[in-house]
């Protein structure tokens, strides 16, 4: 009983942290960002949505959809108005760029998170479900929602690898995290392929949030928790490798959720911080990753 | 190093300080209470650009430092009595080990690996105070029965010369042959090691040298305050702060870290009128630094003498 419990729930969360993950490890493997606001689109989709179900009314579908829109939006700002400046400016020196770029999305996702405090203040929110009501699955009950989430999380992951290994933007995707210069030898303009992958980022980032909305709720406060939970789900897969973050997720969320019902909710993310210490000790290339 | 005493900068940062010496004279004691936390706050900052700027470490995880530091004295004063000053001395003793304990396998890897190894550090000790709530004092925090001084003036006095002395000492090495083997080997660790550096002994002691300040001054700050909590010294959001100032004030620069640091505490007081406004108005100017004057303050200062 208990552990069919841990079994779908485990599952529900890790789906939702694979989505969370693939997104912000797709980034850093194509154009070498770590994008440090990560955590803050999230919350903006989940806010947006939220506000455009409960204060306009306009429905659970069309406020899903507002959420994931404005998680677009937002990581097209954070690509154009923070991001590419850093990359293309001649006064940073070429190896301090990386340390720049995290600095100035760190910055942004704090200026995100202020703005929807003032707004919207730091009361967690819950975003209206779009499917409502329990089921019971081998004698446990589950919410219908939480079904949702892991079927579109894996529903989104499964068209996420049709489109890079199946399109041939996609296939450009690819081959620009491989090579660059390749790329660009080919007559690719790289700036396009890393505004598609802004494009896929912003609409993973979105669908994440908005599905944890409904399922856990968000409050400005979890910005900081879901950037570092999302960065060590990465680094513990292996940078910029997809498959290794979606282990990474898995395992992560399980471990979250086997301590949280055996031991204590207080101790939840310690087993997956002791693992990843591990992990960086013996294997610093995380689990995938290629040094 | 001799040119140092007769440029500039040299006499420009000796006018503050003697103006800032005097400060106690004619200000209240709530703008010196300001000024006191930003002074160790500068320190904090220094010890950060040490390891950042010139070893090319980029540490995520300044208040694993600064908390071990601060905890420690804390600890031992309000569970064992002991003596403010064995406290103090003994803080930034643990905050070295701690140091060393993190750099040994931190040093393995680089870049964000290396960033990420820190953060987690900040993040487990966080676990760890909240877990053993009995001695640290939990989420709440830590009351210290002892206090340096009450006096709000001799506070100020005690925080300016601390930052004044770590400024030169952190100043000094940084321009000293070992500071420059350091940048060597943070911009091309291949060819520093290949003229004959030891890399690692090089950034071991670099990082010793900043846990010892970072420390120090989490100690001397938890005297300060007569507490100790999570959320002023070891707090993610403290890190970004110390962090931001470095960059603020201008990265390789150390004594820019410490203005960065000021600025920052005081701006954020100032606009303490705009309410929930205030941190995202300071991290807009922070982010607008970034984008446009990345030398920093100090960095943009140095680089148009240079030019005239």
């Amino acid at each position: 009983m208990r552990a069919f419990q841990i079994l779908i729930d485990g599952f529900a969360i890790s789906a939702l942290y694979a989505l969370g993950a693939t997104g912000f490890t797709l980034i850093f493997g194509v154009s070498g960002v770590l994008n440090l606001s990560h955590g803050a689109i999230m919350v903006a989709a989940a806010v947006a949505a939220w506000a455009a179900a409960s204060i306009l009314g306009v429905g659970t579908y069309a406020g899903a959809l507002i959420g994931v829109g404005v998680a677009l939006l937002t990581a097209f700002l954070t690509y154009f108005a923070v991001v590419k400046p850093i990359q293309d400016s001649r006064r940073i020196p070429n190896e301090e760029k990386e340390i720049f770029v995290l600095t100035g999305t760190l910055l942004w996702g704090i200026m995100i998170q202020e703005l929807i405090a003032y707004f919207f203040t730091n009361n967690a929110k819950t975003v209206l479900p779009i499917v409502e009501g329990v089921v019971d699955i081998l004698g446990v009950r589950t919410p219908k929602n939480e079904i949702f989430t892991a079927i579109v999380c894996c529903l989104v992951i499964g068209l996420l690898w049709l489109l890079v290994n199946r399109t041939r933007t996609g296939k450009a995707v690819l081959a620009a995290s491989m090579n660059p210069r390749g790329v660009t030898l080919l007559g690719l303009e790289l700036t396009n392929i890393y505004i598609v992958v802004w494009a896929i980022y912003g609409i993973l980032a979105g669908i994440a949030g908005v599905l944890l909305g409904m399922f856990l709720g968000v409050s400005s406060y979890s910005v900081g928790p879901l950037t570092a939970s999302a960065f060590s789900i990465v680094v513990l897969g292996g940078l910029g490798s997809v498959s290794g973050s979606l282990i990474a997720a898995f395992v992560v969320g399980y471990l979250e959720t086997l301590t949280a019902y055996l031991v204590s909710p207080a101790y939840r993310t310690i087993p997956a911080l002791l693992l990843l210490v591990f992990v960086m000790y013996i294997r610093p290339q995380g689990l995938l990753g290629r040094r | 190093m001799a040119g140092f005493f007769t440029s500039r900068l040299f006499f420009i940062s000796l006018a503050l300080v003697i103006i800032a010496a005097t400060l106690p004279l004619y200000v209240s004691g709530y703008v010196l209470g300001l000024l006191t936390v930003a002074f160790y706050f500068g320190v904090f900052a220094m010890a950060w650009d040490l390891l950042f700027g010139f070893a090319g470490e980029v540490n995520f995880g300044p208040t694993f430092l600064i908390g071990v530091g601060a905890y420690t004295a804390g600890i031992l004063n309000a569970q064992f009595g002991w003596s403010v000053y064995l406290c103090i001395v003994l803080g930034a003793l643990a905050s070295v080990i701690a140091g060393l304990v993190l750099a040994l396998p931190a040093l393995r890897v680089r870049g964000p690996y290396f960033g990420l190894t820190t953060l987690v550090a900040v993040l487990m000790l966080q676990n760890f105070i909240v877990v053993f709530a009995d001695l640290t004092g939990g989420e709440i925090g830590l009351t210290i029965p002892d206090v340096i001084t009450i006096n709000a003036g001799a506070n100020y006095w005690i925080a300016l010369a601390f930052m004044t002395i770590s400024a030169a000492i952190l100043y000094g090495l940084s321009q000293s042959p070992v500071g420059l083997v350091l940048q060597a080997s943070g911009q091309d660790p291949v060819q520093a090691g290949a003229l004959g550096f030891n890399i690692v002994k090089h950034k071991l002691a670099a990082f010793i040298v900043s846990a010892f300040f970072s420390g120090l001054s989490g100690a001397l700050l938890v005297f300060y305050f007569g507490t100790a909590s999570v959320g002023t010294v070891v707090d993610v959001a403290v890190g970004v702060n110390v962090i931001v100032s470095a960059v603020l004030g201008g990265r390789r620069t150390v004594l820019g870290a410490a203005l960065g640091a000021i600025f920052l505490i005081v701006a954020g007081e100032f606009l303490r009128p705009t309410g929930e406004l205030a941190t995202f108005i300071v991290s807009a100017v922070a982010l607008l630094v970034v984008l446009f004057f990345p030398g920093g303050f100090l960095g943009a200062a140095l680089s148009r003498e240079a030019r005239s």
